[in-house]
């Protein structure tokens, strides 16, 4: 259909008066808007007719002001200009949030960490209590050896070559067996060892009663040692590591005469 | 101004613009609605209304559904016959509904020297009934073409092209 045939068909005409169907309509919309010839009549029939209705009114004149109070402007365009704004409402809402996110996230942990402290110092605390006891019961068990009448206090004193140290043997003769107290002894250097000897004076014979090879691990240095011989007097020497066979005579630290 | 460019302002709920469309069709509007109500108070009334729905309703309109005075013109229809419909009208107007808008013209008494009333009433007087009838229903009732059809006992395609022919002359009185 030729643009002529089209507006003769008086489809524009019904157009206007909107006689048309909904898909109608927006077919004649498309083909105006491919043809300005179209568009042309179509606004000459729109002409005609708002003529020929005009010519029914017969109330009093408009005017636009008597509506214009009526239209309201809608606020929108308003509010997208301040919407952008900062809404400091959400803002801080999202950020109090999140605070109390981090804090709780936070006291959590440290309530764990705290947990596992309190479990690891309760665990270090058996362990004292357990040494503790422990010590106590060795400490008790000295004072039982020093009570006991049958044991003979030797004081060991310092010699030339390290006149502050001292030293004590318990001899308990019925059990033949010595504790050594030799905490007046300083920490041997290293590579060296301190021995313990039995002496008879008359002549002069020593007997290795030991070496104190556990003497800077051991914490109260006591040392049970076990003795059968008839010793008149004790000493202790510095040796290699290892002991000697007779003692350094002049590395000895300290020396004691058993006095009955 | 292009009327496209002005309906897209209205569209944009530009006051001014819209004013210019008002001005243009308030008279066309009031026609319509005064031929359906026929009281001149409850016209004025209801035009007014209708611009106001109109720009209420601006973001309705679409010009793929029609042109914008066919969109007015059918708010108008509506609102009209609305009224029809209403107590009010029922209990103040009874023996009015016969009234075709070729009445009004004829027994118009406030003829508006800013159109062309005096030769329209000329050239209205002078159509065949058919013209009358069919430019009645299309324009001023808002009729389908089937509606207009059932209601004349005429066969669609003869509205459609008496309907042209109607137009035609009205154009041709018109010089448009």
């Amino acid at each position: 259909m030729n643009t002529k045939e089209y507006i003769a068909s008086g489809i524009l005409e019904l157009y206007v008066a909107g006689s048309l169907s909904e898909k109608e309509n927006e077919e004649v919309y498309a083909t105006i808007l491919k043809n300005k010839e179209l568009l042309i009549e179509v606004r000459s029939i729109e002409n005609a007719v708002l003529q020929l209705t005009a010519a029914a009114k017969k109330d009093a004149a408009y005017s636009f002001d008597d509506i214009k109070a009526q239209l309201t402007v809608k606020e929108t365009k308003v509010i997208s200009i301040k919407k952008p704004k900062t809404n400091w409402l959400q803002y801080s809402g999202w950020v109090a949030s999140f605070l109390i996110g981090s804090i709780l996230m936070y006291t959590l942990s440290q309530n764990t960490q705290l947990k596992d402290q309190v479990a690891n110092e309760k665990q270090q605390l058996e362990e004292q209590i357990d040494k503790a006891s422990t010590n106590l019961a060795d400490a008790q068990k000295l004072i039982d050896i020093f009570r006991d009448k049958d044991i003979i206090s030797i004081p060991l004193v310092g010699q030339q070559v390290s006149p502050t140290s001292y030293a004590k043997v318990y001899w308990d003769k019925k059990t033949n067996s010595i504790y050594l107290d030799a905490k007046g002894l300083p920490d041997p250097p290293k590579g060296k060892v301190y021995q313990v000897w039995s002496l008879k004076l008359t002549p002069l014979t020593p007997t290795s009663l030991g070496i104190l090879d556990t003497f800077t691990a051991d914490a109260n240095k006591i040392f049970t040692i076990t003795n059968e011989n008839q010793s008149e007097a004790f000493g202790i020497t510095l040796e290699p590591a290892g002991g000697s066979l007779s003692p350094n005579l002049e590395q000895l630290y300290t020396l004691g005469a058993v006095s009955s | 101004m292009d009327q496209e460019q002005l309906i897209l302002q209205f569209q944009n709920k530009d006051v001014k613009a819209y004013e210019k469309l008002y001005n243009l069709y308030c008279n066309s509007i009031s026609g319509v609605v005064n031929n359906i109500v026929k009281d001149n108070d409850v016209t004025q009334e209801i035009t007014q209304d209708v611009f106001i729905k109109a720009w209420n309703n601006a973001e309705s309109y679409s010009p793929q559904k029609g042109r914008f005075f066919t969109w007015i013109l059918n708010i108008a229809r509506n609102s009209a016959i609305d009224y029809t419909r209403s107590k009010k009208f029922k209990q103040s107007k009874q023996n009015l509904n016969a009234d075709f808008f070729v009445d009004i013209l004829e027994t118009s008494s406030s003829l508006d020297s800013t159109t062309n009333t005096i030769g329209l009433t000329d050239f209205v007087t002078k159509l065949g009934d058919t013209c009358k009838a069919v430019i009645e229903l299309l324009y001023f009732k808002g009729f389908t073409q089937k509606e207009a059809s059932e209601e004349l006992n005429m066969p669609i395609g003869t509205i459609k092209t008496r309907n042209r022919t109607c137009i035609g002359e009205l154009r041709i009185m018109l010089g448009v």
